[in-house]
């Protein structure tokens, strides 16, 4: 239904039932809200005293604390040849006796690394995890001013090594295959989903047209 | 798990765990439960990396492993919930409670298994030992025993509780003489067990440690004979292996939300009538439910008999202060009957929804102004309002008061609900009343503190970003001051390094400092609201399912 007049708007309802009048329209938006509108009250300032000063402390002390346990794990990142020396003061730092030996009662066997079989891929995967964070460091830079202790945690990873295959072996070894099978396959299917018995690559091109239809 | 609570998880990892536990971390919480092949192709992380933090995540109790969906033969599962990582932010509270509760013992056992996970009994002590050894004076030690009898404390108030034993996915033996509930998981992938469900759950095992805390030396030398002495410790048992110990959030949230009682009593009435509610709820600590909708009813003449001794109010004061807290329109405290000089019960869930309400006037007050404050607590007493009613009940001009409506209407503060004279909807014949519904403006309030937290962490993560050069170089020189000071050196030498540090950057430094610890300590802040806010909401959830 047409307006009194064109350009104002029309509605189809009697406005002052709202209790709006029709000078009383918000101006039309001329593009997206600002980003950090100005506010017309400002915050409350926070409250201070003995008891926020002292749990402000103890987070901050807790937060560095966690980053230097072995918990935190750090990405594999490629280090330059000359280590800077910056890093030798905050590297002192990390907690480096506190190898980290979880109780495997508690995990799920397949999270338990593989010991046994040697992989083709970096040499961390051949020792266990209880390794601290200071063997891979160690490994990745060449300059290693901690050299001393990769002499120590060595010995004692390979005493822990041979006695935990000794007594998982054979579900080790299950856990194992299973996991190898997955990962060097890189498709979807697992390996025993097909036992047909026969080896899965050897039948080229009869088996290849149901793999590659999609 | 929406996603402002999946982004704060995510900085909450990051910053205590590191970025690969992030990203496996935001991965299972973004998708559910999943098995570890989809983990490592989603993520695209070597199989090394995936697997050590999964084992991160479970030895922190924020990722749940069980067998998968299709039986027991099928890859074990991850899935991991919002809850237990959001409870990161509220670790100093939990240790600053611990040490006002128990002293500076209580504190490091909680923070030693706050930092851990979960720990043996002999290790905590042992390591909590140590810790106290250090700050001694020399000659000094901490014995173990006295670090046992508190931790024997904390259990017996609940504060500590004994991991879950392994469910479903592969172990042998469990530790714990469980009710046979543990084989029967396979079938069925609902909740896993909570750990009150065994029933050894709170009992200390008996465990032989004998010793005392061990200083540790200088950190140079003290390396060497720290790895030795750990090598011909390790082999020792005591007796309580595979006996693990973690923190119980929950009890810690139930003396919480005793304290936020407790203090707005303070806060509205006084301090005697805070203390006969501090009474009440100590009397029902035992005999209360985590669940309970309010304590149970409790006679005034135990009350009077329980009060502490330095409140010797009485008896007719008692009542009168009674009858007081039962008329406050607060209405913390019930009355349940006449017996025993009249029997009393702390509303417990009406106590979180008044303070859940008490918040969200404030935010409005704090956000918009008193006038509109005053609009909104008109809204939630009256319930439905229209405009003309709104503008007369509150004194406030139409004009401006239609404003306010329209803002906080805006803002999803207040909805609007319609209600037809004629099946045709037609807005001339239609009531527009204006309602306020407080779970659902709770919830979003919520969720906004959530995203609060989360910009103040990336705040900070961007200016200790924008001057990491310079912090860099003030914690290498605070290393050389350290250890010039520990080889004995002239007050010269230690002036030139000092020196390094120009003046300009001294200031950069300082104000960098302050920012980071208003950051720091506003995230604590926000984390209260949070707290409260969470408790009021699972509350109504529980009471209506």
């Amino acid at each position: 239904m047409a307006g009194k007049g064109r350009g104002v708007a029309a509605f189809t309802f009697n406005i002052e039932a709202l209790g709006i009048g029709r000078g009383s329209m918000p101006e039309a938006r001329v593009g997206p809200s600002p980003l950090f509108p100005s506010t017309d009250f400002k915050p409350v300032p926070l409250k201070a005293g003995e008891d926020e000063d002292y749990m402000l402390a103890l987070k901050q002390e807790m937060r560095g604390t966690m980053q230097q346990l072995p918990h935190n794990i750090k990405p594999q990142s490629n280090k330059s040849e000359v280590e800077r020396y910056t890093e030798r003061y905050l590297k002192k730092s990390q907690i480096e006796d506190e190898d980290w030996t979880p109780d495997w009662n508690l995990f799920p066997k397949e999270l338990m690394p593989q010991t046994k079989k040697p992989r083709a891929k970096a040499g961390t995967k051949k020792k266990p995890v209880k390794i601290s964070r200071k063997e891979t460091e160690a490994m990745l830079s060449k300059l290693d001013a901690l050299a001393k202790n990769d002499d120590r945690n060595p010995e004692k990873s390979d005493d822990e090594t041979e006695k935990k295959p000794g007594n998982e072996e054979e579900e080790e070894v299950e856990a194992e295959e299973y996991d190898e099978e997955d990962i060097e396959e890189e498709n979807d299917y697992i390996d025993s989903y097909f036992d047909n018995g026969e080896d899965f690559a050897a039948d080229s091109d009869d088996n290849m047209d149901g793999e590659a239809t999609y | 798990m929406t996603a402002q609570e999946v982004r704060l998880c995510g900085l909450l990892l990051r910053e205590h765990f590191g970025e690969v536990v992030e990203k496996v971390g935001t991965q299972l919480l973004r998708s559910g439960a999943q098995n570890l092949r989809t983990i490592i192709h989603e993520t695209g992380l070597s199989v090394d990396l995936v697997k050590k933090s999964l084992m991160v995540l479970v030895q922190h109790g924020a990722c749940l492993f069980s067998s998968g969906r299709k039986g027991p033969g099928s890859p074990t599962e991850y899935r991991s919930g919002c809850d237990r990582i959001l409870r990161i932010l509220r670790y100093p509270r939990y240790i600053y409670t611990a040490k006002t509760l128990y002293g500076d013992t209580g504190e490091l056992i909680i923070e030693e298994l706050l930092q851990r996970g979960h720990m043996t009994m002999s290790g905590t002590v042992k390591t909590v030992a140590d810790r106290l050894t250090q700050n001694m004076e020399e000659g000094r030690s901490m014995d173990y025993s006295e670090v046992s009898s508190a931790f024997s404390k904390l259990v017996e108030t609940h504060f500590l509780q004994r991991c879950p034993p392994l469910a479903g996915a592969g172990t042998a033996d469990s530790t714990n003489p469980a009710p046979g509930a543990t084989p029967a998981t396979p079938s069925t992938p609902s909740a896993p067990p909570t750990p009150e469900s065994f029933p050894d759950c709170y009992k200390v095992p008996h465990m032989t440690l004998v010793g005392r805390g061990k200083r540790q030396l200088t950190a140079e030398d003290g390396e060497d004979q720290r790895n030795a002495k750990r090598q011909k410790m390790d082999p020792e048992a005591h007796g309580d292996e595979g006996i693990y110990w973690q923190v119980n959030f929950e009890r810690f949230h139930l003396h919480f939300r005793d304290q936020a009682i407790i203090s707005a009593v303070a806060n509205k009435l006084d301090q005697t009538s805070s203390e006969i509610v501090r009474t009440m709820l100590r009397m029902s600590e035992v005999t209360t439910s985590p669940a309970a909708t309010c304590t149970k009813p409790l006679s005034a003449n135990e009350i009077f008999r329980s009060l502490p001794a330095s409140y010797n109010i009485p008896r007719p004061i008692l009542d009168q202060y009674l009858t007081l807290l039962v008329d406050d329109p607060m209405e913390f405290v019930g009355k349940a009957g006449e017996s025993g000089g009249g029997m009393y019960v702390v509303n417990l869930h009406r106590a979180l929804a008044n303070l859940a309400r008490a918040t969200l006037e404030s935010v409005v007050q704090e956000r918009f102004g008193s006038r509109s404050a005053r609009i909104f607590r008109l809204l939630l007493r009256k319930r439905h309002l229209e405009q003309k009613q709104v503008e007369d009940f509150a004194m406030i001009p139409a004009k401006e008061a239609k404003d306010m409506l329209y803002t906080l209407l805006s803002q999803n503060l207040v909805q609007l609900q319609e209600i037809p004279k004629t099946p045709d909807y037609a807005p001339s014949r239609t009531f527009y009343l204006y309602t306020v519904n407080q779970l659902p403006t709770a919830r979003m309030l919520l969720q906004n503190c959530y995203k609060t937290v989360a910009n103040l962490i990336e705040r900070r993560l961007f200016e200790s970003k924008e001057s990491k050069r310079l912090l860099e170089k003030s914690q290498r020189i605070e290393a050389i001051l350290a250890s010039l000071q520990a080889s004995g050196a002239e007050p010269e030498q230690l002036t030139e390094v000092e020196e390094m540090i120009t003046a300009p950057e001294k200031q950069q430094l300082d104000g960098l400092r302050l920012h980071i610890n208003k950051l720091d300590s506003a995230e604590n802040q926000v984390d209260e609201t949070i707290f409260l806010l969470e408790s009021y909401v699972n509350s109504t959830a529980t009471s209506t399912s």
